[in-house]
């Protein structure tokens, strides 16, 4: 099976979130980069399985500056076996999604996986804009995945539970939680990831969107304390006062 | 020039996030002098409540489309026929399933999860799990807009609508639905949908405790959370996981038991428009983040909380 796994680079959970040049820019001073969490914990994870089970191929893309290459690496220590990088900084989904499907039109990819959102810029859109560029049927969110033959079956959150799909392939979904169990890189693939081939390949593509920018949210205001032997005043403060009840 | 929502439906009426959608289009249609139009597909009981909600005329396509290529055809038929330059779709597991795939056709920016309506050219969004905001342009002749749940609200304009058969070409399906399995927790409102929620975490000890937690729940009739831990031990069902790596919610009111207030927990739920915190830690990150905060025992707490709650509705 010829498996294809969408990975972007996104700043540490914990990091904390600035801006520069007038608010234009995210400032990365000081920031650590780690593979998207859905990209790495879910996309790539399940992808390694299914090659181990059915065997096959499972190779990296990530658009973006060489300042990726160590979280493409991480990949590759978990278990890729090859990875490809767009060498482009991309501004906008649309551009990335055709970045990515110029670099996967003809090259048979039976799945491609990408994670459910980037947690930076939170958009969940790069995947069915592949699908659609790609003309194959799409799961967003999908928290299981098997195939067998030339059909997937995949269940994907829904509202109010868990929704069972067939998909014919080729198919490109977005993993959430569900579908694998995160990984840690041991010392072997760790070792193996350095001789593991990474190309780099140039390409353009139009994108639609363009961040003006940026904006921290308003502080909020002091925490109204309650006394625990008084809790009921909370209820009275959350409908009279909150209107929240 | 009209603004076209697309609009899920369940059991014959659309969806909460569906008729917020169908608001903000009307909101963009008034910016501009137009008229909104909506593209439904399979059973709909009636156009009133997307009439109420602004919109001006209903394309109905009469059977139901499951497949997210299906209805990227049907709505790019549907911005022909209607004129529209300007898209807009809930931000839930619908609208981000069609949405991207609507854009490709059209060629359009897409900006994913507004809570604005746009202005001064630029359209404002949540980025970094909501840590902060983006005001972002489209750069495309069109537009493509997913909205926020729980963010703009369902506006009540009080208009009526047309209601139009309308069909198109939309070739083969590739996506079957097969099967659905309800989460437990019945009778609760789905988690991204749920106005009120009670939330709690590793403080609560074991699975074992969490009968206070739903009992105040019940009472309010909120839908029940929890923390990551807490699902990843199996202590609660993953479904009710939020934070940076599960689910990201925007209910009115947010109260959270046990629970120290992670970042990563804190990316999930921030937005909420009230946050109580309930911790016997008076050091616990999440009181920093919250507008209301009880320093004590969740386990003598939320039964009084409970009772209280009761009592206002006796
Ligand atoms: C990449 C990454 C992603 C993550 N994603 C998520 C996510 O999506 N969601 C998430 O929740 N976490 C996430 N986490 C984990 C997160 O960092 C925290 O570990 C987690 O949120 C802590 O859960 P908790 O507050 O339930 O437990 P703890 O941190 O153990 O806090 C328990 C709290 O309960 C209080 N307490 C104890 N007894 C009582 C009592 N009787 N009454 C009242 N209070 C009491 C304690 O004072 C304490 O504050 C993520 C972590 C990483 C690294
Ligand atoms: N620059 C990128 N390179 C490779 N894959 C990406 C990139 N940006 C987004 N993706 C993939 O698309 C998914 C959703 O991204 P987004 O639409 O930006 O939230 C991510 O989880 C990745 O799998």
């Amino acid at each position: 099976m010829n498996l294809l796994v969408c990975i972007s680079q996104a700043p540490d959970t914990t990091s904390r979130i600035a801006f520069t040049n007038e608010d234009r820019e995210f400032d990365s001073n000081g920031v650590q980069y780690i593979v998207n969490p859905y990209d790495e914990w879910y996309a790539l994870v399940r992808a390694i399985e299914l090659k181990a089970q059915q065997g096959g191929k499972v190779t990296t893309i990530t658009v973006g500056g060489a300042g990726c290459d160590p979280i493409i690496r991480k990949a590759l220590a978990i278990g890729a076996d090859d990875a490809v990088r767009i060498d482009s900084e991309p501004t906008d989904a649309l551009q990335v999604a055709r970045l990515i499907a110029d670099y996967a039109t003809g090259k048979e990819y039976d799945v491609v996986l990408c994670g459910k959102e980037t947690i930076d810029h939170n958009g969940a859109v790069v995947p069915a804009m592949l699908a659609e560029l790609l003309d194959c049927g799409f799961v967003a969110n999908a928290t299981h995945l098997e195939v067998n033959g030339s059909e997937a079956q995949v269940k994907r959150e829904a509202a109010g539970g868990e929704e069972h799909v067939k998909v014919a392939l080729p198919l490109v979904l977005s993993a959430a939680k569900g579908m694998a169990e995160q990984r840690i890189p041991n010392m072997r693939g760790i070792m193996s990831a350095r001789t593991k081939p990474l190309t780099v390949e140039t390409g353009s593509a139009e994108g639609g969107t363009r961040i003006e920018r940026f904006a921290l949210p308003p502080e909020k205001g002091a925490c109204k304390m309650i006394d625990a032997d008084n809790a009921e005043e909370l209820i009275r403060l959350l409908r009279e006062e909150a209107k929240a009840i | 020039m009209s603004v076209l929502a697309i609009v899920n439906t369940k059991n014959g009426a659309p969806t909460k996030s569906s008729l917020e959608a169908a608001s903000y289009a009307a909101g963009v249609a008034a910016q501009n002098g137009t008229d909104a139009v909506a593209i439904v597909a399979g059973e709909l009981n009636s156009a009133d409540a997307l009439g109420a909600a602004g919109v001006g005329r209903v394309l109905h396509h009469a059977a139901a489309v499951t497949d997210s290529g299906q209805w990227a055809k049907l709505t790019e038929a549907a911005a022909e026929a209607a004129g529209a330059t300007c898209i807009v779709s809930s931000h839930d597991h619908f609208g981000r399933a069609i949405a991207p795939r609507v854009a490709v056709r059209l060629n359009a920016g897409l900006v994913a999860g507004v809570t604005h309506l746009p202005e001064g050219g630029t359209v404002r969004k949540n980025v970094f799990s909501g840590k902060a905001m983006a005001d972002v342009a489209i750069s495309s002749e069109k537009a493509v807009y997913t909205v926020t749940p729980n963010a703009f609200g369902v506006s009540n304009a009080g208009g009526t609508a047309s209601l139009e058969a309308f069909s198109a070409d939309l070739g083969q399906a590739r996506e079957e639905v097969t099967g659905f399995d309800a989460a437990s927790g019945d009778g609760q409102v789905p988690l991204p949908e749920a106005e009120l929620v009670v939330s709690a975490g590793r403080g609560l000890k074991g699975p074992e405790n969490w009968g206070i937690v739903e009992e105040l729940a019940q009472a309010m009739g909120a839908t029940t959370a929890c923390s990551r831990p807490v699902s990843d031990i199996g202590w609660r069902p993953h479904h009710e996981h939020v934070g940076q790596t599960g689910i990201t919610i925007r209910p009115n009111l947010y109260i959270a038991a046990g629970i120290s207030g992670a970042i990563q927990h804190l990316a999930g739920v921030n937005q909420s428009k009230t946050i109580v915190v309930i911790n016997t830690d008076p050091e616990a990150p999440f009181f920093k983040a919250a507008d209301y905060g009880i320093v004590g025992d969740a386990f003598e707490v939320l039964p009084k909380l409970t009772a209280a709650v009761q009592a206002l509705d006796s």
